[in-house]
């Protein structure tokens, strides 16, 4: 694991709400094609670094380089464009949307016709439809949420949300993927199979990913490399495989 | 009979008029999940700078391209200005943008153009004519073709490409759209502009039948039950539920209004409106909210 090179690289990142320190002077890298997860108490700042690197927060003081490139402010679909993809801690589907809706938009990046060309169904419309559609098959297929394709979100249970969302996030092909508590209300078997998931798209596709998990047990089958926040700070760092 | 079916008739055609004003609001509300008050102003604003302009001695399809630029500069300002400012703020927020954004838009109409009253001909003829027995209006019957297109044109360009599926996606969560990659701002600069061009139609129509004055920024009021009844997501809906109301407050005014003495059509849509309320709150076409508990 150690040959890589770093895709992701905070240094000493700080962000503060009126005072109040969320994150105080936390460095990590994260290495291509790991799976790095960020643990610590509720309040310690792991959702607000998720924040910062997904562009939704501009840090106060430190330094982001992604994919080589040292960023300055950014905005949320900026970090789309470069390839980061994201699941929410409380989950954000359009939820009066279909599933298969759900992961087109997750395509929206990549959709090369413009809407000239969809309106008269004209040019690389038919094709990039066809072609899109396909993709999202593709991984609804990976995630087998095929039975609920046409389901709309908002009626389905819980555990079946969450993979949703990870399926839009996916469908954008990302090569950073920031999952917020991909497992959090789920019981054993979803955890299991969620857990079995994450690994299959890092196998898979070469994904990157950083998430959160209070899930010990979970965390130490998953992560090659763990990140302990404590109150805003960093306590450890550990390589568990 | 006969006198039914003219009435009906009447009744579904002017409710079309309803329906052009209603698809305005139907159009932001799709994309922000806010109603548009200032709709009425922009509205009045298009058909009054129209106007003006053709009163100068401009052409009419040149003054039509002009008023459509200034529409677009509006959405553009509006979007840049105030919207942009606005992302993941409660819809009551941005509600009360777009209230305090109706009379500032309704100042300026007033700051460029004055406050008299114009009259607007749009070389239609207005003379009824006889079809089947029943009196028909042209320029109704010409209205109802303009909404019709309209309709169709957009159910077109939000059923058939990416951008009507980001529009849905961007009023159901916003924060969940950008982070995948949706472009709010390009997407609420491309309703405002398109909410502008239907205000513009729907101010020349409006303002060919009541003449181009402040009272048409009050259509606004008109197009709430529309839109309670057609759903305020659907722009099919918003074609049914002009027509139902249309229809409805004519054949009240003329078959009950002369038992309880008239002036029933004034508030007979409010009383439907607040009926489907009751009943079906999501409107007919409307997208019923899903929540789970």
């Amino acid at each position: 694991m150690t040959g890589r090179n770093f895709l992701l690289n905070l240094e000493h990142i700080s962000l503060s709400f009126k005072g109040v320190k969320a994150v105080t002077d936390i460095s990590f890298g994260v290495r291509e094609s790991e799976i790095c997860a960020l643990i610590g108490p509720n309040g310690a700042g792991k959702s607000s670094l998720l924040n910062i690197i997904n562009g939704v927060y501009q840090p106060d003081k430190g330094s982001i380089t992604f994919d080589g490139k040292t960023r300055q402010a950014m905005k949320p679909h900026h970090a789309a464009e470069q390839g980061i993809a994201r699941t929410f801690q409380n989950i954000a589907l359009f939820k009066g949307m279909s599933v298969l809706d759900n992961v087109l938009t997750g395509r929206n990046l990549k959709v090369k016709s413009n809407w000239i060309e969809q309106l008269f169904n004209l040019g690389r419309a038919p094709g990039d439809a066809v072609f899109q559609r396909k993709k999202a098959e593709e991984i609804i297929e990976f995630l087998s949420i095929q039975a609920w394709r046409n389901s709309i979100v908002g009626n389905l249970p819980y555990g079946l949300q969450k993979r949703v969302e990870l399926a839009r996030a996916l469908a954008a092909e990302p090569t950073l993927l920031l999952l917020d508590e991909p497992m959090a209300g789920m019981n054993n078997d979803e955890k299991y199979e969620m857990s079995r998931f994450i690994l299959d798209t890092q196998r898979e596709f070469g994904t990157t990913i950083v998430l959160i998990e209070h899930d010990i047990s979970v965390v130490m089958s998953l992560a090659q490399h763990v990140v302990v926040l404590d109150y805003g700070k960093k306590n450890r760092r550990r390589h568990t495989r | 009979m006969n006198f039914f079916f003219e009435v009906l008739l009447g009744g579904l055609l002017a409710g079309l008029m309803y329906s052009l004003v209603a698809i305005g609001f139907v159009l932001i509300y799709k994309a922000s999940g806010v109603f548009n008050f200032a709709q009425g102003s922009m509205v009045l604003f298009s058909a009054l700078t129209f106007v003006s302009l053709l009163e100068r001695g401009i052409a009419f399809w040149f003054a039509f391209g002009i008023t459509l630029l200034i529409m677009l500069l509006l959405a553009w300002v509006i979007e840049r200005f105030v919207l942009r400012k606005l992302v993941n703020r409660p819809p009551i927020t941005l509600f009360m943008a777009t209230l305090g954004l109706s009379y500032i838009i309704e100042g300026l109409a007033q700051l460029f153009w004055g406050a008299q009253v114009h009259g607007l001909e749009l070389g239609i003829n207005d003379e009824p004519f006889e079809f089947l027995g029943i009196l028909l209006s042209q320029f109704d019957l010409f209205a109802a073709a303009v909404a019709g297109t309209l309709v169709l044109l957009l159910s077109l360009l939000f059923d058939k490409t990416r951008t009507g599926i980001a529009l849905r996606a961007v009023a159901d969560d916003q924060l969940a759209a950008l982070a995948v990659g949706i472009k709010l701002q390009k997407l609420w600069f491309i309703v405002w502009a398109v909410a502008g061009f239907v205000g513009l139609v729907a101010g020349l129509l409006w303002g060919a039948r009541l003449g181009v004055q402040f009272s048409l920024s009050l259509i606004v009021l008109k197009a709430l039950p529309v839109l309670i009844i057609g759903g305020f997501t659907s722009v099919g809906g918003a074609i049914a539920g002009g027509l139902i109301i249309g229809a409805s407050e004519k054949l009240a005014e003329v078959f009950i209004g002369p038992y309880i003495g008239g002036g029933i059509e004034n508030w007979f849509p409010y009383a439907l409106a607040m009926l489907f309320l009751l009943v079906r709150p999501a409107g007919i076409f409307g997208e019923r909210a899903i929540e789970r508990v």
